[in-house]
């Protein structure tokens, strides 16, 4: 194919570099720095896709951020992408599209007969239509919808790219690189202020790329390519381009999507997709621009009509003629710069001027070329169905309400402009109270909530030379007063032409007996008529009317259709558009890629992983793991072709029976220290502490304020001010918190301290009837006996060399101790255990073996203080001191608390002692009763008993305590069964304890 | 994302610190009798003001202080920062 529509010289493009890509699996041509928008229309292609609700065919309207039109689904490197705007896509080589919206192809849609079905189709259709037969809707309507709508299919596969955040502080963040963004960084980087400068384009300059200005005696390109070199030569600024500043969130912090490696046909090595900044910035000077707006007649939505400026921006960046006979439609001069444009190009353009009497010099100068001016003439619609082949045209009264004869011009493209629009997104995304323009029929911003400014055209100044004159006094401005630094900056001479003034006409009057679809929104294919039905339907509220018609809701957030909206719904209810008020603007101000939010924070990544220093030796002896919070734990250890079931019951035998070790590194550790730190504990804790001696261990159990168990764990006194705590795994960082929080708030007479020490101790625990045997061989030296070291005592050890805690602690029910030593002789520890405890039958036991000793012995953990249980309710009472006050303690007397059918803690077996009940079913009287029937408690955990050899679980029952010797019912739904089951006591292995003591 | 002054470190980001709630509120005093009233005044009942609010903060990825932060909730603008021990005013 031959670029037919490319012009022979200019441009920004590179002509020496052909790049070949795919659309629609044509292969087409283009060159280096063409978007695949400006190289498709090169090509002449204009159909790109179809629309969302009536699927009529879709062409390019814009040339940037702004396109509501040409979303495609994007190829790359084996990845595929949806909702990339073909106008900001650039051209690499080998680079695939295909439409969306479309099904089977892009010129013959089945969707497309929404089109002829159109009256069923209107405003809050989806509200309306699809609302009845309920069932209607999961079997026809949605698959229906699916496979019609949608704006592209995300990528089932894992993405391989990735995706980096970045954070960084600044001085001034400017966004924008246009003759604002320019000056103000240049007078700001000059007074030494730490300046970053974003530009969301390929290439610098915003709207000097294609004006016909000259500042300081050069064009204005050249201008900013000139103070682009230098500020990138300065070490206090940061330019980059690719790079959108899309939300503006609170106390100045901005979040800019820089787009590193999209136009490249692969990835680099060790490069990112996309970086995300968080950037956090003194001051914010907001340079984003202005969006031209259309004006709305018949068929505006026809592959053909586009934006004036973007038609320019194709011919004067990338070479390209949208058309060959273009008509421009406007009701400003704007209009007549594209015209020029073309006329330069050889090519004929007719101009229709909604004003009757225009007088400017760029009029003139439109006029001295010869172009063909019809005053007081509108587009009333286009014609044509998959690209413009001409336009009914008319002349227009004076009061804009009545059309004249109509004419019909043959064309190939209408270039329309309605004027301009500021971009004030960020400046409304950051809490700036925006006001409504008169002079040009926009808001603009107003007064600031944080540190922003907004320079130029975004601000609706519209002139060069007041652009150029405000920014470069607010850099100089911001930064002296940062810096304190001021490098006067003379400003250059600009030379632009005058605009009159613009035309307030904005919509073209629907001829007698025409019908003309007039879209308002083109993107989710909003007419005028769908709004004036919101409006007739009692809509009044913009927000409503928004969400009513889905004005404004696509991706490209209303940027062309906006104001539109709000001259008709001002228009019919007869307010002025500043009463009406517009939407609000939220982040993102264009679509961000989900990779590039979640940033590295992905799979293994989402959270840290924490291993136990011991970790290495239970990879190395076939451990399978188990995530337990953040920690990395054997979950069993892998003989054969053991499965867990088998593995775990082997383990727990194994303790039950000779002995087990397990690795009990990640249970949380604090030390509390000072001369209060038993007075503290003993408020904390529910239980006595003020005279536990040294060398002991006690269990505790601490409430929150409302009476719910927070944690369990034992605490040994090492020395007289010195306290060692344990918490569970999951509960360790909130329990630090808790105590931080009384000790700094609420007793800060109490002198003590605390310090989480969890990573500073590798923790072994050695369980079962021959750990003391075990534990003889290991610490020779030590007495070890039942009077030497009794059941919860604690004595310092010495292992080889290596000092050691041994507390003789109990989680199993055995007989058990847990060994400690500092964690970088974890390993050591752990193999001299193995080593030595070879004669006694040891094995290593994971995580499931441990719950099965737990669960068996009746010990409470997680999975029954789950933050709704009291210590009742886990047969703790016995733990409530009377005597003293501790946390919690008031909420204790609640009604609730001390009701007599006051749920607890029992045993549950199953009557034909084989099947296994699933954690998390509920208990039930009768199992076949009606719906809904009444629970009466839940299995809070779930093993199979090595003691008894069937399977027991623990559950949280109503009135439990009266409830021991009845029969039940296990109900599944989510796993389909129905259990007869016996309520028995929790304490299933060795209720008087006497195990533990011996 | 807030700025948040830390008392002993200085100006930190929100994601350094955990929120604590209402810094009015004051624990009754050990041992002390209180009604079920002002028990759950104290445990349950928050007002949830639009405006000033003191609130505690922790400087959780930092000094582990707990902080009192006076800031307006509908606008988020923060007007001072205590520590601990410090009375609000
Ligand atoms: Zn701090």
């Amino acid at each position: 194919m031959t670029q037919s529509y490319r012009i022979e010289t200019g441009g920004l493009i590179n002509r020496n570099k052909k790049i070949s890509f795919k659309f629609n699996g044509v292969t087409y041509f283009g060159y280096e720095g063409d978007t695949l928008a400006s190289a498709l229309l090169a090509n002449g292609v204009h159909l790109v896709g179809r629309s969302f609700k009536y699927h009529r065919p879709r062409g390019f309207f814009g040339a940037g951020v702004d396109e509501p039109y040409a979303v495609v689904q994007l190829y790359r490197n084996g990845e595929t992408e949806p909702n990339i705007k073909a106008t900001e896509q650039e051209l690499f080589e080998g680079l695939k599209a295909s439409s969306v919206n479309c099904w089977p192809s892009v010129n013959f849609d089945i969707g497309a007969i929404n089109n002829f079905l159109k009256i069923f189709l209107p405003a809050g259709f989806y509200y309306k239509t699809f609302m009845w037969p309920k069932s209607f809707w999961y079997k026809i309507y949605e698959p229906f919808i699916r496979k019609a709508a949608g704006l592209g299919v995300a990528s089932t596969k894992h993405d391989k790219e990735r995706y980096e955040h970045k954070y960084e502080y600044c001085d001034i963040l400017i966004a924008g690189s246009g003759p604002s963004g320019l000056a103000s960084a240049y007078s700001a980087a000059k007074n030494g202020a730490k300046v970053i400068l974003a530009e969301d384009k390929p290439r610098y300059g915003g709207s000097l790329l294609t004006s016909d200005v000259n500042i300081g005696n050069q064009s204005g390109k050249d201008w900013a390519d000139a103070i682009i070199s230098e500020l990138k030569e300065m070490p206090n600024v940061t330019v980059k381009n690719r790079s959108q500043v899309f939300g503006y969130y609170d106390h100045n912090m901005l979040v800019m999507s820089e787009k590193v490696s999209d136009h490249l046909p692969k990835t680099k090595k060790y490069h990112p997709n996309k970086r995300l900044w968080y950037i956090r910035a003194k001051e914010v000077l907001i340079s984003s621009g202005s969006i031209e707006r259309p004006i709305v007649f018949g068929n505006n939505d026809t592959p053909g009509v586009m934006l004036s400026s973007a038609a320019k921006e194709y011919l004067k960046v990338y070479g390209v003629l949208v058309g060959r006979k273009p008509l421009v439609f406007t009701n400003n001069d704007s209009g007549y710069e594209t015209a020029i444009e073309f006329k330069k190009h050889g090519v004929e353009p007719i101009v229709l001027d909604s004003r009757s009497n225009p007088q400017s010099e760029i009029i003139d100068e439109a006029k001295n070329l010869g172009i063909n001016i019809k005053n007081s003439h509108v587009v009333v619609a286009a014609q044509g169905y998959k690209k413009v082949k001409s336009a009914d045209v008319a002349t227009i009264s004076e009061d804009k309400k009545t059309l004249g004869k109509i004419e019909n011009i043959i064309c190939d493209c209408i270039c329309v402009s309605g004027f301009w629009t500021p971009t004030i997104h960020l400046a409304s995304q950051s809490g700036n109270k925006t006001k409504f323009n008169e002079e040009i029929d926009a808001f603009v911003p107003g007064v600031s909530k944080q540190n922003e400014t907004t320079l130029g055209a975004a601000n609706g100044v519209f002139t060069l030379e007041e652009t150029l004159k405000t920014s470069f006094e607010k850099g100089e401005e911001l930064s002296k007063k940062i810096t304190e630094k001021d490098n006067e900056i003379s400003i250059p001479n600009v030379v632009e032409k005058k605009y009159s003034k613009h035309d307030k006409f904005w919509c073209v009057p629907l001829p007698k007996g025409k019908s003309y679809k007039r879209f308002l929104d083109f993107q989710n294919d909003v007419a005028v008529s769908d709004v004036e039905i919101a409006l007739r339907e009692g809509y009044r509220s913009i927000e409503h009317v928004k969400r009513y018609t889905t004005l404004g809701m696509a991706t490209d957030q209303g940027k062309t259709s906006n104001l539109n909206g709000l001259q008709l719904v001002s228009e019919i209810e007869n307010k002025v558009v500043p009463s009406v008020g517009h939407t609000t603007f939220r982040p993102p101000y264009t679509p961000i890629s989900i990779g590039a939010i979640v940033g590295r924070e992905v799979g293994k990544h989402s959270k840290p992983t924490r291993k136990s220093p011991i970790h290495n030796w239970h990879e190395e002896h076939n451990a399978v793991f188990v995530d337990a919070g953040v920690w990395l734990r054997p979950r069993y250890y892998k003989r054969g072709n053991e499965t867990l079931f088998e593995a775990s019951k082997r383990e727990a035998k194994n303790v039950r029976m000779n002995v087990g070790v397990c690795d009990v590194t990640t249970l949380g550790k604090i030390d509390v220290k000072g001369p209060d730190a038993a007075e503290f504990l003993n408020r904390v804790y529910t239980n006595a502490w003020l005279k536990l001696p040294v060398g002991k261990a006690r269990y505790g159990v601490m409430l929150r304020e409302d009476g719910i168990v927070m944690d369990d764990g034992t605490t040994t006194r090492i020395s007289e001010n010195h306290y060692h705590m344990t918490t569970t795994t999951a509960q360790a960082a909130n329990v630090l918190s808790h105590l931080e929080y009384y000790l700094q708030l609420v007793w800060p007479e109490l002198n003590v301290n605390v310090v989480s020490t969890t990573e500073q101790w590798a923790g072994a625990a050695i369980a079962g009837p021959k750990s003391r045997d075990l534990l003889q061989k290991l610490f020779p030296k030590t007495d070890v006996s039942n009077e030497g070291l009794p059941f919860m005592g604690y004595v310092e050890g010495d292992l080889f060399g290596v000092k050691a805690r041994i507390f003789r602690i109990s989680f199993s029910g055995e007989l058990a101790y847990e060994v400690n030593v500092e964690s970088d002789n974890g390993r050591f520890m752990w193999e001299k255990i193995i080593e030595l405890g070879e004669e006694f039958q040891i094995q290593p036991y994971g995580t499931e073996a441990l719950s099965t000793l737990r669960i068996e012995m009746g010990h409470v953990a997680g999975s029954e203080l789950d933050g709704r249980t009291i210590p009742y309710d886990n047969a703790l009472e016995g733990l409530l001191s009377k005597k003293k006050d501790f946390i919690g303690k008031r909420s204790l007397q609640r009604a609730a608390f001390v009701a007599e059918d006051r749920q607890r803690i029992v045993g549950v077996v199953p009557l034909d002692k084989k099947t296994s009940i699933p954690e998390g079913s509920h208990l039930v009287k009768d199992a076949n009763a009606p719906l809904p029937n009444k629970k009466l408690g839940h299995i809070s955990a779930s093993c199979w008993s090595v003691e008894h050899d069937n399977p027991f679980s623990l559950a949280i029952l109503k009135d439990g305590k009266k409830m021991i010797g009845e029969k039940l019912f296990v109900m599944s739904p989510l796993k389909n069964k129905v259990i007869p089951v016996e309520i028995v006591s929790s304490h299933y292995v060795d209720p008087k304890g006497e195990r533990v003591r011996s | 994302m807030l700025h948040i002054k830390c008392p002993h470190c200085g100006m930190r980001s929100q994601n350094e610190f955990s929120y604590g709630g209402d810094a009015t509120v004051k624990r009754p005093e050990l041992n002390k009798e209180v009604t079920d009233q002002e028990w759950d005044n104290f445990v349950y009942n928050r007002v949830s003001p639009r405006g000033k609010h003191f609130e505690l903060w922790q400087h959780l990825s930092g000094c582990r202080q707990w902080i009192k932060v006076e800031r307006d909730t509908a606008t988020h603008e923060i007007f001072k920062t205590y520590k601990a021990n410090e009375e609000i005013a």
